[in-house]
């Protein structure tokens, strides 16, 4: 079964762009571990899903690049014609003259109603390229206005018109200090329009990346493309191809399903998190032994202790009376779960937007940008209270 | 890709438009080596085939025929655009962009607004009309003009007027050059704070620059470059103040140093969004996020490295040196210390080699002295773009909404109300007709109601004991890298 993904704003293409090279490398990797029969099913497997086929042999991405402003579509469509080993479809872009200026609202309301017919069409098109369509993956930021908004937008249109097929959003929680000024309001009213309408949101922080590139990847000068490519590299050992209980050269056709319904068994708790183990340097895997028992250790205590990476990990905290619940998975290690720990996340940044808001001197900082097309005050109190529900729901657990 | 309009209005405007041309060409001939119109000239230049008479001859796509800037120039007195005319970038510009006349504006708000703004209010419109059907998808428009003399003043802040209910979806960024307290012309007061109240009601952002500041940071330049142990070392094309007349001679008009600093300043918030980067930021996102009330989008900008040093192997410690610069009161392009006031918001826009972490590592360094205020504590807006500008290998400038600007304001209203206070000079305005009493009042308390909002988040303001110390330190041990060339 197929995944088509959708990449939304200038977040959304650079990740995508990393996510499809990863996983087209990763299958044709040319150190084989395995027999060969193993690597052509494998191979077969992990090209339907994310690969068409063309006429002269070059896998096309079942993607579609959707951005309010050119530059970064571009770029993106020329670095993977470049590879000459995959490249996007020709047709499969839409683009817009100008951007969307980091507003949620002018992505939601203006953006999206102005655009949903063409982009809808590409994706309809993407879809009827599938056999058959195991679900959608979006990828976007939240501290914009495209990715954001516009990507609200489209999911919402998404479980109108495909209501059978699984949405998983891919969401980058943006860094702490200093990327956008207003991604407080933003990330709020992304969070709370996808959780009606999404299935499940794999959220990702570009803090977290960054420490991992910083301590276990040991990279000098950390640039986004770094951060994209370890971000790339644990969305693949999610959506590559892992045995079904038949046996070895099965492969478990449904991978959205899949994940689904092991991870999002009541829709009220619908965010992941990765964990994923391990994180090296390319040079540093040959100096480096592991077993499967011991990785397995380090996941099960990264997962209880709410550690991002394998360095720093408490050793201390016991996990709660139930037990996590296990995956068997080939691929190397990466358990996304549900855990409680993203329900601090949005406690977290929920107080820091909270306070600009609603603090004494009712502070209404940069909402005549919002109210100029048509988001208002109640908009954004609708969505706190969504979020601290969610946030409640979690607590409870 | 978007398009922007320049409109340059009177003296001042129009030779900092020139050195802004001059560099825009310089900076995309440096990018553009195959010579093909890419969307990133298309920003500020059409391409046009030069042989056909009349309108018909732009070139949307394919090898560069003549570049055109997108442009209005305008002046009521001929000399500085003839001269533009004569100069080395006659074939940018074409008659068809012009509105001069012989009188000039005599220094007079008055004079410039009312009188030439009815008289050329059609002409202007036409002008305008035109630049933007050339415009596949018009942004903004760029506004540069100075605020003490008449024309740049009145007819400039009459522009915005019009702008604003023509193409009300159009950004109006306007860069205003205040008059510094030496300034010779005696009513500047009068016509900046006219001027100001347009400012206020009809401008998008405002980038306000002091002549003082340009002219002490050139003589801090000069100083460098000439005190002998650095003078070789320097990178002639990489100063901030260069341009081609410079390279070839000494600058003739004392002016183009401090012109060229300013057309980079407008070169560089547009980097982001004319060329490619990890991290772009398009023009309308420097309104939403730095522009908390509609009011308050007076932006300080600062501009480093003002040089760049022949040594090739550039330390971690000189790029953070790069970052620390902009928040020095020394860079910055009004009289204003924005560490020891309150930010309501503040952009970093880095070009060339530098990546995100270097970003993330400054902003933690830096963050904890400088002061926020309380419900924007996190409030950095930032961009990477991969050119950097001509002759360097990277470059910052900030943009903060800070409570500094204050000083510049209040001074102003004191220089006018000595001069409101004896009446002096007001019979000039007065007799235009359309001026009466009510028109300075009126900007005289649109002007006060502005400095009592920042009054009121400066009351906000929690600077402890300890801060203060820490800021002042942080400074001396500034002022002494600066001392120590080589540094």
């Amino acid at each position: 079964m197929s995944i088509v993904t959708v990449q939304l704003g200038q977040c959304g293409n650079q990740i995508g762009f990393e996510v499809f090279d990863a996983l087209f490398s990763d299958s044709h990797c040319s150190q084989g571990f395995c027999s060969k029969k193993e690597n052509e099913a494998y191979q077969a497997s992990c090209k339907e899903r994310f690969f068409s086929e063309e006429e002269n042999g070059v896998p096309i991405a079942r993607a579609v690049l959707v951005d309010m402003e050119p530059k970064v579509i571009n770029q993106t469509l020329s670095k993977a014609a470049q590879s000459g080993r995959w490249k996007y479809g020709q047709h499969s872009c839409f683009c817009q003259k100008q951007g969307s200026g980091n507003n949620w609202a002018y992505g939601y309301s203006v953006h999206g109603p102005r655009h949903q017919e063409s982009i809808m069409n590409l994706i309809q098109k993407e879809v009827e390229k599938c056999d058959s369509l195991s679900g959608f993956f979006i990828i976007m930021s939240m501290a914009g206005g495209t990715g954001s908004g516009l990507g609200a937008f489209i999911t919402q249109n998404l479980q109108d018109e495909f209501s059978n097929s699984l949405r998983m959003n891919q969401i980058i929680w943006p860094y702490g200090t200093g990327e956008v000024i207003v991604q407080n309001y933003n990330s709020i009213l992304t969070l709370s329009h996808l959780y009606r309408s999404s299935d499940a949101l794999l959220v990702h922080e570009n803090d977290a990346v960054h420490k991992i590139c910083a301590k276990l990847m040991n990279i000098k000068q950390i640039s986004f493309s770094d951060i994209n490519q370890v971000l790339a590299h644990q969305l693949g050992s999610v959506f590559q191809p892992t045995y079904s209980a038949e046996g070895s050269s099965h492969y478990r056709r449904n991978p959205l399903g899949d994940l689904m319904e092991n991870l999002v068994p009541h829709p009220e708790f619908k965010m992941l998190g990765i964990r994923n183990i391990p994180q090296m340097p390319e040079n540093s895997l040959a100096y480096s032994a592991f077993t499967w028992a011991g990785l397995l250790k380090h996941l099960r205590q990264m997962l209880i202790s709410n550690a991002k990476m394998e360095e720093g990990i408490n050793w201390q905290v016991r996990p709660p009376l139930s037990g996590l619940p296990p995956l068997g998975r080939a691929s190397v290690g990466a358990e996304p779960h549900f855990n409680t720990s993203i329900a601090n996340l949005v406690i977290l940044r929920g107080k820091e937007a909270h306070s600009a808001d609603l603090g004494e001197q009712k502070v209404t900082a940069y909402i005549h940008q919002y109210t100029k097309f048509g988001v208002e005050e109640e908009d954004f109190l609708d969505s706190f209270t969504l979020l601290e529900q969610i946030v409640a729901s979690y607590c409870n657990l | 890709m978007t398009q922007s309009v320049v409109i340059q209005v009177g003296q001042c405007g129009n030779q900092i438009g020139c050195c802004f041309w001059d560099l825009a060409l310089r900076e995309h001939a440096a990018v553009n080596q195959k010579g093909i119109y890419d969307e990133a000239l298309s920003s500020f230049f059409r391409n046009v085939d030069a042989r056909v008479v009349g309108d018909g001859g732009s070139i949307s796509k394919g090898k560069i025929s003549s570049l055109k800037a997108r442009a209005v120039l305008i002046d009521m007195e001929e000399g500085v655009v003839n001269e533009i005319l004569q100069g080395p970038l006659r074939d940018v510009f074409d008659s068809k962009q012009l509105i001069t006349n012989v009188s000039g504006s005599g220094n007079n708000w008055a004079v410039g607004h009312k009188v030439f703004g009815s008289a050329y209010q059609e002409q202007i419109l036409e002008k305008l009309r035109k630049s933007a059907e050339h415009c596949d998808c018009l942004q903004c428009f760029f506004i540069i003009h100075s605020m003490g003399g008449g024309t740049g003043s009145g007819l400039g802040t009459f522009l915005l007027k019009v702008l604003e209910d023509e193409f009300p979806e159009v950004y109006r960024f306007v860069t205003s050059v205040y008059p510094s307290s030496e300034d010779d012309v005696i009513t500047s007061p009068y016509n900046s704070i006219l001027a100001m109240k347009e400012l206020s009601e009809h401008a998008d952002c405002v980038l306000p620059i002091d002549n003082q500041s340009l002219f002490d940071i050139i003589s801090k330049i000069d100083l460098m470059v000439n005190s002998g142990k650095l003078g070789a070392a320097v990178k002639p094309r990489s100063l901030v103040t260069a341009s081609a007349e410079a390279l070839r001679k000494r600058h003739k008009k004392p002016f183009d140093a401090m012109n060229n600093i300013v057309a980079n300043v407008l070169l560089s918030l547009t980097s982001s969004a004319r060329f490619e980067g990890s991290l772009n930021m398009d023009l309308n996102e420097i309104s939403m996020n730095l522009v908390p009330f509609p009011q308050l989008h007076y932006l300080v900008s600062s501009l480093t490295p003002l040089y760049t040093l022949a040594d090739v192997n550039i330390p971690p410690r000189r790029l953070d040196q790069m970052f620390s610069d902009a928040f020095s009161k020394d860079h910055q392009l009004i009289r204003a210390n924005p560490r020891h006031s309150l930010y309501l918001a503040c952009a970093l826009m880095v070009r060339g080699d530098v990546q995100i972490s270097d970003l993330r590592r400054n902003i933690e360094r830096l963050k904890p002295s400088l002061q926020f205020v309380s419900w924007n504590q996190e409030g950095w807006k930032t961009s990477l773009c991969s050119v950097p500008p001509v002759g360097h290998s990277h470059s910052l400038l900030a943009l903060a909404n800070n409570t500094c600007v204050k000083p510049t304001f209040l001074e102003l209203r004191e220089r006018f109300t000595r001069l409101y206070k004896k009446k002096a000079h007001l019979h000039h305005y007065l007799q235009v007709d359309g001026m009466e009493e009510g028109c300075f009042t009126e900007a005289v308390s649109s002007l006060s109601a502005l400095i009592e909002e920042y009054d009121r988040l400066d009351a906000t303001k929690v600077f402890l004991q300890e801060d203060l110390a820490l800021a002042q330190r942080t400074e001396r041990k500034e002022a002494e890298t600066m001392k120590i060339p080589g540094r």
